[in-house]
């Protein structure tokens, strides 16, 4: 294999990647606030319908990302309602809200399948940065989306470990009652954060619809958010480490077909296990009782905060 | 209180734009009987495996349908996305007690629902596609798209350059294997150094899944992609990274106007109106069809200037001789994949042989 296949291949991965980085950071952004939120997948599929509909209706691919981001935020808030207000079980309301974004974004989006997006996001690369040897293709060949999903990786890095929003939000993951006694308002951070959660999974929903596909199809996420959730904990909660992972997983979602072409047989249904697998791996490293790596997520994570209990 | 108001009305906002955004108006399948109508119409049902919107597949045959609502006095009542299983038999079993008097059901995986619905009404007459179980109330209908693959092939030979030709693959089965051997055939007709590499998607329909299966095959050196698949991804993918491609099902222009040569396409509507008038005059009888481009059921779709004058010549001739029946395209010798001889000199493959196609021919790059 030359050195051209090795960053077509690059740049395949990272696409691949990209939905799953953007539903993995906002579910980073909402457990750390102490919410875990099992509905990422509805929420994509919901962003993405609410994406494409929008980009069809005014053939403008930007307005169908900003539509994605409030669909997916307000499924998020659906979520935030139930775990953080009303306090129920957050596995059984994100489950839910899964099932619920399925059905729904399938509902919506039934009239929209086999039309065409006219003006989906289209590759542009980076002038100077493109025509850099190796890195130019892998990195600075592609749609807008993706490279607004190489910065969010440091901003969001940057927010939650050197800006006092974002300590303040570590702060209520951890521990709510001691944040609460500090006077930080901790509804307030848990509901922005599951917002942000799901306004992310809807750009990832959306990057799917919008320049991936670019179309709209049942289901089409296809357990990416599934994906995400595993990703999540795979990243021990660092933005940084979910890029890595993202196109780990996302490498190994474009392989089967490379790998057919290469005449080499694996069978797709095994390539699709490995994320899930892996997961499984680093739950069992991460909780045995050796493991010198703290790999646990925030303190407060699904426990539900009653302030009358401090 | 005041902060929990906004986003109350916040939340109220968006739910409503969201819920506004999926209410275009939607055509009415079929317009209920009008009360004044003298004669009563036969009723006829359509059951899919994708939606009628998909620009393949299920849209081929929804023109069909369209076509027998035009042309004979009918009403026509589709059911789309039906999966394939324990669903299709409850959908058809509606259909039948809705009084569909003839009842097509347009997929594979639906042979076997087919067959039980079809004891238990034996007043309705059911046609279904691409299968091989028939009942006395029960046929079966195909086409011979492998012919218009094979000219498909012709276009595609011609136009490589690169020598490789890419195909995107559904599933293992005899049909898409039939259609890859056919569309080898076309090719090598004309090009006897090119080679077609096939990639299996394991599905039939994710425009995703399918776009990245040809991308896979364009990095691999491909310039042409062929697809037996049910939307217009690979197209899109070809027209991408300015390579050419041959669509399927219907006339896929509008999705790649730039990579589009030609289209193996299906013609449905001509048959269906012969069914449904052959029933009406009591003369129908269960049978096993499986119509060729003679009868029309099957076609190229129009050759774009993309394709060579050449290609273009070569293909009308190839075409004629096909439908006045003096070329088949499944003729020896026809060697397989190792350089072994199937099909000897002057020997033609049987309707049951080609029905059962587990090998692929000679210049074939992939594995079954």
């Amino acid at each position: 294999m030359n050195s051209s296949a090795i960053t077509v291949i690059l740049s395949a991965t990272i696409i691949a990647g990209t939905p799953i980085l953007f539903a993995a950071l906002g579910e980073i952004l909402t457990e750390r606030a102490g919410v875990l939120n099992l509905g990422v997948e509805g929420m994509m599929l919901v962003g993405a319908v609410a994406g494409f509909s929008t980009a069809v209706l005014t053939g403008s691919p930007w307005l169908g990302l900003i539509s994605a981001m409030l669909a997916g935020g307000t499924m998020a808030l659906i979520h935030g309602f139930l775990a953080i207000s009303l306090r129920s079980s957050q596995v059984v309301s994100g489950l839910a809200l899964t099932i619920f974004g399925t059905g729904l974004s399938g509902f919506l989006g039934k009239r929209y399948i086999g039309v065409s997006l006219k003006a989906p996001f289209v590759k542009i690369g980076i002038p100077l940065l493109k025509d850099l040897p190796f890195l130019g293709p892998v990195f600075f060949r592609h749609d807008a989306m993706v490279y607004i999903s190489f910065l969010l990786v440091p901003v969001i890095w940057y927010y939650i470990n050197r800006t006092r929003p974002g300590l303040n939000l570590k702060a209520v993951g951890e521990n709510p009652s001691a944040a609460d006694a500090a006077g930080i308002n901790v509804f307030r951070t848990q509901y922005l954060h599951v917002f942000l959660g799901g306004a992310l999974a809807g750009l990832g929903g959306a990057y799917l619809s919008l320049a991936y596909a670019p179309s709209w199809l049942e289901n089409m996420t296809a357990g990416r958010g599934w994906i995400a959730v595993a990703l999540v904990i795979f990243a021990a909660w660092d933005p940084l480490k979910a890029l890595l992972g993202s196109y780990i997983f996302g490498g190994l979602d474009i392989l089967g077909f490379r790998l057919q072409v290469l005449g080499v047989m694996v069978p797709s249904f095994f390539l699709k296990m490995l994320p899930y697998l892996f997961t499984v791996l680093v739950l069992v490293i991460s909780t045995s009782r050796r493991s010198k790596y703290v790999w646990s997520g925030p303190g407060s994570l699904t426990k539900p905060y009653y302030r009358e209990d401090r | 209180m005041k902060k929990r108001t906004v986003i109350v009305l916040i939340a109220l906002v968006l739910v409503m734009a969201l819920a506004v955004s999926g209410c275009t108006p939607k055509e009415q399948p079929a317009a209920n009987g009008q009360d004044g109508a003298k004669e009563e119409k036969i009723k006829v049902g359509f059951i899919y495996v994708g939606p009628v919107g998909d620009a393949g597949w299920t849209y081929a045959h929804d023109a069909g349908r369209r076509y027998l609502e035009e042309h004979l006095n009918v009403e026509t009542t589709y059911i789309e996305s039906v999966p394939e299983g324990a669903d299709a038999e409850r959908v058809l079993t509606q259909l039948a007690e809705e009084g569909n008097k003839i009842i097509f059901a347009t997929s594979f995986g639906y042979m076997d629902p087919v067959i039980n619905v079809a004891k238990k009404y034996p007043d309705v007459i059911f046609m279904h596609c691409s299968g091989y179980k028939t009942a006395d109330n029960v046929g079966t209908y195909f086409g011979r798209i492998y012919q218009p693959r094979y000219l498909s092939g012709i276009a595609a030979g011609y136009k490589t350059k690169s020598n490789t030709i890419g195909y995107v693959a559904a599933f293992p089965i005899p049909e898409v294997i039939r259609g890859i051997n056919a569309f080898t055939l076309g090719v090598r007709s004309v090009n006897p150094d090119a080679k077609v590499k096939v990639v299996w998607t394991n599905t039939w329909y994710d425009p995703a899944a399918e776009k990245d299966a040809a991308i896979s095959l364009l990095e691999a050196g491909a310039d042409v992609i062929a697809q037996h698949q049910d939307t217009p991804g690979p197209q899109q993918a070809a027209q991408e990274k300015g390579a050419f491609s041959v669509g399927y099902n219907t006339d896929m222009k509008q999705f790649a106007p730039q990579a589009y040569l030609t289209a193996p396409v299906w013609n449905w509507g001509p048959y269906y109106v012969e069914v449904v008038k052959s029933v009406m005059e009591g003369t129908w009888k269960s049978e096993q069809y499986w119509g060729g481009m003679a009868d029309n059921i099957v076609d190229l779709a129009p050759l774009t200037e993309l394709v060579d004058e050449e290609a273009k010549k070569a293909i009308e001739e190839k075409k004629q001789e096909i439908i006045n029946g003096t070329f088949k395209v499944f003729r020896g010798p026809i060697k397989d994949q190792k350089g072994e001889l199937k099909v000897k000199e002057g020997e033609e493959m049987t309707d049951a042989e080609m029905l059962q196609f587990d090998w692929f021919v000679e210049g074939v790059e992939g594995t079954i």
